[in-house]
């Protein structure tokens, strides 16, 4: 446990930049996001990886933050939903919810939105199965997925749009 | 004036910081010197406390430790009667009962301090269920165990009993369930005799937390402030509760001389605070052979957990909305709310309809096919009518068509091709399909007499630039409000809505709107903010400031002329109560609500015969609301309704083992996930409301109402089973099946 007990230096890319993370290496990777980067738009809505508030992408990978040791960040590639945005322009998913209604109370969104990302980029023509599959790790209390659902199939469209213009 | 925004879908105020993940929650909030605080709870349903243990091995000099003798004022969460302590300090009423409160900058730490102490409890014997409560097995509360209770008499029914041709009973129950609103509860506080007590958090109603806070600390009301953090869903589960986070926060900090944060885990969160209670209703349904209602006799009980808390008004609202929105010469209802050593059960969505209408459209879709009609035929026998009475003796004054409702969803739903169908192709199949229905109503704003003694308030600003600034303690939880109240603003004022600004709730700052809760924000407070801005154009134009046409730009220019001359340009609302609308507590009849929003909702399903699986395979929701003022915000309420109905029809069990719930987690508590809903399709009917803001009538815990029951009449349906409680879940359904000849 005594090496355990020490902080560590985690290097990692995180939202584009190079980061260097001090934590207990046993420490959740949701915690040092939070309290050591100041990234609190990732949320904790259950720390036992079942609701996804807490989804970051990892080396391009969706991932429950609360079920990551930082030790496993070491040299990985980081997003949170504060890396989704380009400055002031919204990604089309996140505008997509603003429009149609896909963020209610707004505590499961930013997971929401990055789990709907990174499944546009894997699957940029989703179906509504696939979108039903792709977000049945993050649980929304509020909005019945319905207009969560409308909102990524909007994207899907505007990023056609995008690519083809 | 034209309209401009109302009924359109303009998008979300606070949606861009939501979608970027700028929005601060109350777990984002740090101040300077802040540490944490933790809750050490009973582990006994029932008993004395003999003492309060500090295990060895934890520096316990350095923590901040807060008993019931460290509260400064009255140990009690001020609500309607000051029955539950803060913290316990002779006898603990539940499991998970907070008596010992602990802090310290380190979470870690903290958490394994939490564990290290022991709290000796003597148990005294306890109840667990409504009967033995009923039957005062032990008296836990009071002198009976009997919070509240309640009769509603109409015409004579024990006689109309006696005559009835045909006479059809049922017993129904529902579980307990969880709000499970994705952000957990937390609160921040600050607190010193010097400045009093300011928190921080995730809440529904600023105000009930202020009046707590008042009476625990003993402080005047200027030296206590309650401010709302973004608030990551309530569902009526941020309601009560809060008080006492707030509580326990504000005494660590004022213990401690620093600001103190209290975030409950998921586990803390479930097994600790509110759920919807647990109902038990019986009825006794007269019919003609024709299939006319001619007595209702109901009998319903809600567990209410150890303390009153809310129940009595819990009660209340399931009561008045137990006899639904049909016409029947006689009705009684008998209703009362028990205690049991399990944590009090609190406000969730639909408070308290939802358990009494489930049993209603269960046992009607019965009374049916006792008679020999079809469940809508016999209802379209006995739905009300405009200028007939309900119940609790209400005359409907506004125009109803519930037929009307019906037949747009069945349209909608292809109800009767699909009934008929299914009843030809499920015979001998594996997986078998059903389609049901609940026709439903739910009144808005507080019960009877209780916006007149509310007598809720809202202050407007406008600003040299032409904003309105829109006070009102009525909190944004994820439905709308910041929107709404803009909209409605903006077309009292004829002004673009960006130019209403909604006043972060605060309460140095904005007035008592009331508490966020029954349906009420949108029409009752919103009818003051409509007022409020219209007070402010009248104020332009009667002062010569403005002419009666004018644009965004106009508006802004007289504004700031107004201000150099006359100084600041504000207004204030305050609810008035219609002198047409009396209720008598004592009888407990008259105008229980000052409208109601009218539904028919339909669930198709399939049910796996060998899994006793039940899946929803669509879902039509008709309803009739006054004036939709925002499309895609209305429709989202209803959608995220049906979604919270699902998981109540079909997946969220609370576990009990003497009062406590022991699945408090969410790989073991089963909310619906984005694989579990149907297509939702939300139609509106629009009947403007004339005293609601532009037309508007409350909507939001309409959608609890109807969905269990749509579903458990689809699953009979489909299967044949008699379905006489919620959840149904596999266990339960597989339990019926084995009666049933398949």
């Amino acid at each position: 446990m005594s090496d355990l007990a020490e902080k560590i230096r985690v290097r990692c890319t995180l939202n584009g930049a190079a980061a260097t993370l001090e934590a207990y290496p046993m420490a959740r990777l949701l915690d040092v996001l939070r309290d050591e980067a100041g990234l609190t738009g990732v949320k904790e809505g259950c720390g036992e990886g079942e609701c996804g508030a807490c989804s970051v992408e990892l080396d391009g990978e969706i991932v429950n933050s609360c079920l990551i040791p930082v030790l496993q960040a070491e040299g990985a590639t980081i997003r949170t939903i504060e890396g989704v945005a380009t400055g002031d322009q919204l990604h089309e998913v996140q505008q997509a919810f603003i429009t149609y209604g896909g963020a209610q109370c707004g505590i499961c969104t930013p997971g929401m939105v990055l789990a709907a990302v990174n499944l546009l980029k894997r699957k940029p023509h989703a179906t509504l199965t696939e979108i039903r599959e792709g977000l049945s790790g993050n649980l929304c209390r509020c909005t019945g997925y319905t207009k969560i659902f409308t909102a990524v199939m909007a994207a899907c469209r505007d990023m056609d749009r995008t690519v083809e213009g | 004036m034209a309209t401009r925004v109302i009924g359109k879908s303009v998008p979300r105020k606070e949606g861009r910081e939501k979608v970027t993940g700028r929005a601060k929650y109350v777990d984002d909030l740090k101040f300077p010197g802040m540490i944490f605080g933790a809750t050490v709870r009973s582990s006994v349903a029932r008993g004395r406390i003999l003492g309060i243990h500090f295990e060895p091995g934890i520096p316990w000099e350095e923590f901040t430790v807060v008993t019931a003798k460290d509260i400064p004022g009255k140990n009690c969460i001020a609500l309607l009667i000051d029955d539950q302590p803060c913290l316990a300090a002779e006898f603990v009423n539940h499991p998970e009962e907070p008596v010992v409160l602990l802090a310290h900058p380190d979470k870690y730490l903290l958490e394994e301090a939490r564990r290290s102490m022991r709290i000796e409890i003597e148990p005294l014997p306890a109840i667990f269920s409504m009967d033995d409560s009923l039957a005062r097995k032990h008296v836990i509360w009071g002198t009976d165990n009997i919070f509240k209770s309640y009769q509603v008499n109409k015409g004579h029914v024990e006689h109309a009993l006696r005559e009835a041709d045909l006479i059809v009973e049922g017993i129904y129950e529902t579980g307990a369930q969880e709000q499970l609103y994705i952000e957990p509860q937390g609160m921040i506080a600050q607190a010193n005799a010097e400045e009093g007590v300011t928190v921080w958090g995730s809440l529904q109603c600023p105000y009930y937390i202020h009046k707590a806070l008042v009476v625990l600390f003993g402080l005047p009301k200027d030296r206590v402030r309650v401010v709302q953090a973004e608030t990551g869903g309530g569902f009526g589960g941020k309601e009560e509760y809060p008080s006492m986070i707030a509580g326990h926060a504000a005494l660590l900090a004022w213990k401690s001389g620093k600001p103190v944060k209290i975030i409950y885990d998921r586990a803390e969160d479930m097994v600790a605070t509110t759920k919807r209670h647990p109902s038990r209703t019986t009825h006794r349904t007269a019919v003609t052979r024709e299939g006319k209602l001619v007595a209702i006799d109901i009998d319903f009980t809600l567990d209410g957990g150890a303390y009153e808390t809310l129940s009595p008004v819990v009660l209340s609202r399931g009561t008045i909305h137990a006899g639904g929105p049909y016409r029947c010469p006689n009705v009684r209802i008998r209703s009362r709310a028990v205690a049991t050593n399990a944590p009090p059960h609190g406000a969730f969505r639909g408070f308290g309809a939802p358990q009494s209408v489930f049993a209603l459209e269960r046992h009607f879709d019965r009374v049916a096919e006792a008679v020999g009609l079809a469940p809508d035929e016999f209802r379209r026998r006995n739905f009300i009518q405009q200028g007939e009475t309900i119940a609790v003796g209400q005359v409907i004054h506004e125009k109803v068509d519930m037929g009307r409702l019906m037949d747009r969803a069945f349209e909608l739903s292809g109800y009767y091709e699909r009934r008929k169908r299914f009843e030809t192709e499920n015979p001998g199949k594996m997986i078998r399909k059903g389609i049901g229905f609940a026709s439903f109503f739910h009144g808005a704003g507080f019960t009877g007499s209780g916006e007149e003694h509310l007598a809720s308030e809202v202050a407007a600003e406008a600003t040299r630039d032409g904003r309105l600034r829109v006070m009102a303690a009525s909190t944004e939880m994820g439905q709308g409000t910041n929107t709404i109240f803009s909209q409605i603003a903006g077309e009292a004022l004829g002004i673009d809505q960006e130019q209403i600004e909604i006043v972060q709730p605060d309460t140095a700052n904005v007035p008592n709107s009331g508490p966020t809760v029954a349906s009420r924000t949108s029409m009752i407070v919103g009818k003051l903010v409509e007022t409020a801005a219209l007070e402010i154009r009248r104020k332009l134009v009667n002062g010569g400031y403005l002419s009666a046409e004018y644009n965004t730009a106009e508006f802004a220019e007289a504004c700031g002329r107004y201000l150099d001359r006359i100084g600041p340009l504000t207004s204030f609302a305050k609810y008035e109560h219609p002198r047409d609308l009396f209720w008598d507590d004592e009888r407990y009849e008259g105008h229980a609500y000052g409208a109601y929003a009218w539904a028919v909702y339909v669930a198709e399903v399939s049910v796996d015969m060998r899994t006793a699986e039940a899946r929803l395979d669509d879902f039509v929701a008709v309803q009739e609301v006054g004036k939709v003022i925002n499309p895609v915000l209305a429709a989202g309420q209803i959608e995220g309704g049906v979604a919270q109905g699902i998981g109540m029809a079909l997946y969220e069990n609370v576990v009990w083992q003497e009062g406590r719930m022991v699945n408090g987690q969410m790989t073991n508590y089963i909310m619906p996930t984005s694989m579990d809903v149907p297509p939702i399709r939300v139609f509106f009917e629009e009947n403007p409301y004339e005293r609601g803001p532009a037309g508007a009538k409350g909507i939001g815990e309409l959608p609890l109402d109807g969905t269990a029951p749509a579903i458990a009449n689809a699953i009979a349906h489909a299967t044949g089973a008699n379905i006489t409680r919620v959840p149904i879940t596999p266990e339960v359904l597989s339990e019926l099946l084995a009666g049933v000849h398949v």
